[in-house]
This record gives structure tokens, C-alpha cells and sequence, in this order.
């Protein structure tokens, strides 16, 4: 029986990767946590994103409010309007939240967030304990609400007859709505929808054979050619350039560049050489204002530092990031933002 | 007097190209640069959880190259090496289980080629025509020639427990984006996979190892699959819930929606492929597919839907994989509808938005695989366009 391939997974191996959690309460951890200490962890950790009272910050989901909007044309699904199963607030949480620093919320302090987010559902009392012990007690409201693909049943029967063929119209189409009046796509420079394949027209025999000579040629050096670096102290441009791919990871919160604007995270824009906690109309946490006011400055090595473990540089600031274990990504992501500063 | 591309010895025709060696894992050439992946920046909050589209408008045949194959991670495309790759199989098993990635490929090695389509690919245009362009209304689908081996064969090492019905997968990323499959389907065809077209999967499709799930919604499809678990119920997690979930118009939502229903779609003309020649010969070509099977046929209307014609089946239709068609017609240079229809194995027709809207509603978000139309103008130039 078998090939024999593999080896016995260890019961610590087990308890390290299988942190699921199904509706009947399997794989719940011993332990508990109360709305008000749920409230103190989410602020810290979730409501950068979700907001302070769980109700979503920009497109970041919110999690509470939307009952009786299901039907609605613009429903809201949240753990209150819309998740069937309580197991899977917890599961989620434990296993892959926050956003970005996934697996740091303890056993404790995922019951207790979860109590929260049942407070503000207005599912429970504010003095409401959740504990493996009353977990599959608790019921979300819309738990029947779901019911098991039917489509076999109930639009296969209707999409099987014969196709018409000819004559299938009783009057000829008109257009009743366009893409192009909601103006949404992506365009290339030149207007058309991003991707758009080029125009080959040049390329028959009738073409201009000038234009083809000149299509074809090198693009000739212009006055505009790119300035030799003025600033000496300026950062290297090939780390910027790394930079600019590292910053993708910050881009959900933070913005950088001439209009960039506070998000979920301060805009960055002029952020080397600034004192922490400074960007103007971005409310910092307390911790943040604090460490600007002790004398921190963003420079390489603040920026490193605060780079390589947000939590441990800033203790119980709001970034929600785990930090950046590399030490060249820190340095190109710091040489970016420099680029900014200047 | 004459085309100087023709009457000139040109530098190609004379000089060296490059050595070899010049690019030892090449590139499309530079020519190609607008064929690439893209996304829509407004879609998601961040890019580390979000999706881009297939250029579908700019490939032919049936093979997504991997280096322009949609993307969807829900928390970024990690780096994973083989040598740190690691595969568990616990939960209602005799034997619970680690396999290194050598283990894996010892096991008897099997190909497949088949379709990746996200659940949601066509969502933006339930409630109308929103993007132009066939890359952005219908690019989130792949389709690739996969080797690697079978679930089953894994499932059989470890030994699944009588009460072992559903079989859930977790990816190693910080998502995991754990799906629950039921246990039939993990017998009949689903793929451990290693390569895609021939290659090493690529990091952003999963490397080392993803899951290839034939015919069923992308989401499933665990990328950097790190556990393999039996229970006895579905786990009802995050994904399976509260997303990928068919809201219908009544506030109840379907669940388990695993299958994608039969779909085709014009790639060629269409709003990033105008027609530049004028009239006379018209090639015009799409792709079709069905979860269900294989295609057997796709008729091709350029009025709207008044009168059809039997497009050709361009190679073979293999099940649950794309199928290339083509209809080679002489455009009189007059104002055209142009919409594909498909019908697979089982005898299902792809439905019209509003026969699909009757039922679901515009809340339904995922499955939308309904007619496309294209509305091209008699300039060459293509919309996308709804039609009563």
C-alpha cells in the first residue's frame, strides 16, 4: 500500500500549520478574550484599515453594520449583514490578519478581537467574554443565508434548447450602453485602452516609404536628454529605481510623489529629513507624535531601523506592517523616499 | 522606384544579429512590448492583493505563456524555494504526513492542459459595459499545459479515513487562501502541479507547487501549497464565504459555485484590436471554454444576434482547456454586433446577460458567462457595448 514517500508529520508540526477552524468549533484553541481588550488590540492592529469602529477605512472592507442590505442594488456584506460561520472571523483573524504581518495575533487577543467585532455588529454586550468554551454558542445572523449551487437545477434546464439561428431579432439592435461613457479603462498615452495593438498600416506596400525609414530608425537624441545627477548627495538612481518596486508593498497606505495625498498611511512625499509624526493632516498615533517630539528624524539609519521592525523601532504605533527582513530593500526603499526629499 | 524595405539592403540582410547566449532565458522581443499583463488600478486597495489581466486581445492559439498569465494573489507572490518547500497531509488520514519536494517527484508524474479562470472574471460588467477592452471584460483566465502529479496518489500515501469527505487546501503565504473541495472531485482530476508549458511554474503562478483544479473557479486553485487537510465537513473559510459567494437577487447567496460554465469570447476585433484595414478579408477569432467539458461548437453573429454562423474549432478541444475559433468573413465595412456563443459537451448554451440578470440579478459578482458584445463602427474602431 503506497510508495512510502514521505515521513510521519511530528504532533508539534501539526499544531504549527493546521490552525483551521471549522463552524463546529474543531481546531479551537484553549483560551478567551473580552470586547474591551478586543477593542484595545483592533485599534492597534486592525484600524488602520478597517477603521476605528470596524466600519472600513477607503475599500478596505468594513466589517460591521449591512444588515438588511442584502437585497439592496448596493449590498454591504460584513460579519454582521453577511458571514454565515463565527469559526471564520476567528480562523481568518488567527491565521491571516493584519494585512501584511499575518500570524502575530495571539490565541487570546484573536478571541478577543473577535469579540469586538461581535460588539460592534451589536451582536453582543460590551462586557460580552468569548472563550472556547461559549464559541459555537454564538450565531451570526445570516448563517441561512447560503444555499448549495442549484444551477444544475435551475438554469441548466433553461440554457440547453436548440440555439436559434436565423431570424433570431424582431428588430435590429440598438445600443443601450457604452463602456466608453464611463471612462474607467486604462489608456495609453495616446488615449486608446491601455494595450491596444499598434497600427501596422505602415507596413503594407503602400505605404510611404519615408515614414517606414524613419519609423525604424534609433530615436534621435534630443536637447531634452536626461541632466547629469546636480545634487552629490543625492541617492544612487539605481536604487532608486529597486526602491520604487520595493515601495509597491507600502503603496496600499502610503502615497508618494508631487500630489500625493494622506491614505490609509501619510503621504511620504518630503519625508526624509522631516521629524516623526509630521506630515501635516495625518492623525499619527500618540506613540508616533511622541517619538517626533523626542527628537526622532527620518534619516537613513532612523528609516533602516524603523524599516527592519516598525514595532520594535516605534512600540504600538498604527503601521500594520511587518517590516522589511532584507537589508538591500531597506536601503533601495530608503534611497526612493530620499529621492522624494530633495 | 519600389519599397526601399525591398530594394535596400538593409542592416539584418547584411550585418550580424545576436550571439547566442545573448538572453539564456529570453524575452519577447521589444516589438512586443505592449503585449503584457495589466491592471486596473481602482479595483483593489492594494497591489498585493489584487489581480491583473491576460492580454488574451494579443495572443492566438490556445497556451497563456506564463509571463503574461493573470495574476491573483491575496497577499503577494512570495519566493519559495524547493530546497525550503515543505507539503503536509494531516486531518482524517491513517498517516499524517511530510513530503520535501523531491518526494513529490517521485510520484508517478502526469500532464493536463486546462483553463485557470477567476470566479470573478466578467464581474465588472454585471451591472453594464464598464471596460474597453477584452483584456480587462474577459482576461482573467489562463489556460496551461501542467505536469505534476495526482491528488489522489497523494491522498492514497496517507491514507484518507472512511469519514473523510471534503479535502482542504492551504497555500504558504500569508493568506493561505484555504479552500474546502469535495472529496470526488479530488479523486477525479485534480493536479499537484511543478511545470506550466514545460517550464518550472513561475513565482507569481506559484513556484514550486500549485494546485490545478480542472474546469473550477481560479480561487481554488492554491498556489505554494503548503497543506493538504481531510475532514469530514466543509471548513467554510474566509474564501469560501464570505468571497467567492453568489449573491442572488432575493439577499440569499448561493454557495459552493465550483464549476465555470461554458463562455467564449471575440478577442479579435475588439476595443484594443480595431480593424485598421478596411473591408475585404476579416479574420476574426476568440477563445471558448466550459468546466464542464470540452467545446463543441461556437457560432459567431455579426448582427447582434439576428443570424448565426458555425465558427471552426481551430486544433483540438480538449476538455476544460481553452479552444481557439476562428470565422474568416468579407467585411462590406458596414456597422457590425459581434458576438460569440459556445455550447459544450453537456449541451449548454452561453447564456446573454439578460437571460443570466433574470435569474441572479447585478449582485451576483462572480460567474458572469454571458454573451459579449462588440460594436464595431465601420472606421475599424471597436466598443464595448450592451444591445436591446
Amino acid at each position: 500500500q503506497g510508495l512510502g514517500l514521505g515521513r510521519p508529520a511530528t504532533l508539534e508540526e501539526i499544531a504549527a500549520w493546521d490552525v483551521t477552524v471549522l463552524p463546529d468549533g474543531t481546531g479551537l484553541r484553549p483560551g478567551s478574550g473580552d470586547v474591551a481588550r478586543g477593542e484595545e488590540v483592533f485599534l492597534e492592529a486592525c484600524a488602520a484599515c478597517h477603521g476605528e469602529f470596524a466600519e472600513g477605512l477607503d475599500s478596505w472592507p468594513s466589517l460591521s453594520g449591512g444588515q438588511g442590505t442584502l437585497s439592496d442594488p448596493r449590498p454591504v456584506k460584513t460579519i454582521g449583514s453577511y458571514w454565515p460561520y463565527l469559526s471564520t472571523v476567528w480562523d481568518y483573524i488567527h491565521r491571516s490578519m493584519p494585512f501584511g504581518a499575518a500570524q502575530t495575533i495571539s490565541v487570546d487577543d484573536t478571541y478577543a478581537i473577535t469579540a469586538f467585532l461581535l460588539y460592534s455588529n451589536g451582536l453582543v454586550e460590551d462586557d460580552f467574554v468569548l472563550s472556547h468554551e461559549n464559541f459555537t454558542e454564538v450565531r451570526l445572523p445570516n448563517e441561512d443565508g447560503f444555499y448549495v449551487d442549484d444551477r444544475a437545477s435551475t438554469e441548466y434546464p433553461l440554457f440547453s434548447a436548440e440555439p436559434c439561428m436565423e431570424n433570431c431579432r424582431s428588430e435590429a439592435p440598438k445600443v443601450t450602453k457604452r463602456a466608453v461613457d464611463l471612462n474607467v479603462t486604462p489608456r495609453d498615452p495616446d488615449g486608446r485602452p491601455a494595450g491596444s495593438m499598434p497600427d501596422l498600416l505602415r507596413a503594407s506596400a503602400a505605404a510611404p516609404a519615408e515614414e517606414t525609414a524613419t519609423a525604424t530608425a534609433e530615436p534621435a537624441a534630443t536637447s531634452e536628454a536626461p541632466a547629469p545627477a546636480a545634487a552629490p548627495a543625492g541617492p544612487d538612481p539605481a536604487l532608486v529605481e529597486a526602491g520604487a518596486k520595493v515601495f509597491r508593498k507600502c503603496a496600499a497606505c502610503h502615497k508618494v510623489g508631487e500630489d500625493a495625498k494622506n491614505g490609509t498611511g501619510p503621504a511620504l512625499t518630503g519625508i526624509f529629513g522631516k521629524a516623526a509624526g509630521t506630515v501635516e493632516g495625518f492623525r499619527y498615533s500618540q506613540p508616533m507624535v511622541d517619538a517626533g517630539a523626542g527628537g526622532l528624524v527620518w534619516t537613513a539609519e532612523t528609516l533602516d531601523a524603523f524599516l527592519a521592525d516598525p514595532k520594535a523601532a516605534v512600540p504600538k504605533n498604527k503601521m500594520a506592517f511587518g517590516g522589511l527582513k532584507k537589508e538591500d530593500e531597506r536601503a533601495a526603499l530608503t534611497a526612493y523616499l530620499q529621492s522624494f526629499s530633495q | 522606384e519600389g519599397d526601399p524595405l525591398i530594394t535596400k539592403v538593409q542592416d539584418w540582410a547584411s550585418g550580424f544579429g545576436d550571439p547566442v547566449d545573448a538572453a539564456p532565458y529570453g524575452m519577447p522581443i521589444r516589438f512586443e512590448s505592449h503585449v503584457v499583463r495589466r491592471n486596473v488600478e481602482w479595483l483593489t486597495e492594494s497591489p498585493v492583493s489584487s489581480i491583473n489581466f491576460t492580454p488574451i486581445h494579443a495572443l492566438e492559439g490556445t497556451i497563456t505563456p506564463q509571463g503574461v498569465a493573470f495574476e491573483r494573489h491575496h497577499s503577494g507572490a512570495i519566493e519559495l524555494s524547493k530546497d525550503d518547500y515543505r507539503l503536509m497531509i494531516n486531518g482524517l488520514v491513517e498517516k499524517p504526513l511530510v513530503f520535501t519536494f523531491e518526494d513529490l517527484t517521485r510520484f508517478p508524474r502526469h500532464v493536463l492542459t486546462a483553463f485557470c479562470e477567476c470566479a470573478a472574471n466578467g464581474g465588472m460588467e454585471w451591472g453594464g459595459a464598464q471596460l474597453e477592452g477584452v483584456q480587462f471584460t474577459q482576461g482573467m483566465i489562463h489556460n496551461m499545459e501542467y505536469t505534476g502529479i495526482l491528488l489522489k496518489d497523494l491522498l492514497a500515501e496517507a491514507g484518507v479515513k472512511p469519514e473523510g469527505k471534503w479535502v482542504y487546501v492551504e497555500g504558504a503565504d500569508a493568506s493561505s487562501n484555504g479552500r474546502s473541495i469535495p472529496l470526488e472531485k479530488a479523486m477525479e482530476d485534480v493536479m499537484v502541479a511543478f511545470y506550466a508549458n514545460g517550464e518550472a511554474l513561475r513565482k507569481e503562478h506559484g513556484y514550486p507547487v500549485r494546485l490545478v483544479v480542472p474546469g473550477w473557479e481560479g480561487n481554488m486553485w492554491v498556489k505554494w501549497l503548503r497543506r493538504i487537510a481531510i475532514y469530514d465537513q466543509a471548513v467554510e473559510g474566509r474564501e469560501e464565504t464570505s468571497k467567492y459567494t453568489d449573491m442572488m437577487p432575493d439577499g440569499r447567496a448561493r454557495k459552493w459555485t465550483w464549476v465555470m460554465d461554458a463562455k467564449s469570447v471575440i478577442t479579435s476585433p475588439s476595443p484594443q484590436v480595431p480593424i485598421r484595414h478596411g473591408k475585404g478579408p476579416l479574420v476574426i477569432t476568440g477563445l471558448a471554454w466550459s468546466g464542464n467539458g470540452k467545446v463543441t461548437r461556437v457560432d459567431v453573429s455579426t448582427d447582434g444576434g439576428n443570424t448565426w454562423t458555425e465558427a471552426r474549432i481551430s486544433g483540438d478541444a480538449k476538455p476544460k482547456a481553452l479552444t481557439r475559433f476562428h470565422l474568416d468573413i468579407d467585411w462590406d465595412g458596414s456597422e457590425m454586433f459581434l458576438q460569440s456563443r459556445c455550447i459544450d459537451e453537456t449541451g449548454y448554451v452561453q447564456p446573454t446577460k439578460d437571460a443570466l440578470r433574470e435569474i441572479r440579478g447585478t449582485n451576483n459578482v462572480y460567474h458572469n458567462n454571458s454573451i459579449q458584445t462588440w460594436w464595431v463602427q465601420p472606421n475599424g474602431e471597436v466598443e464595448n457595448v450592451e444591445i436591446a
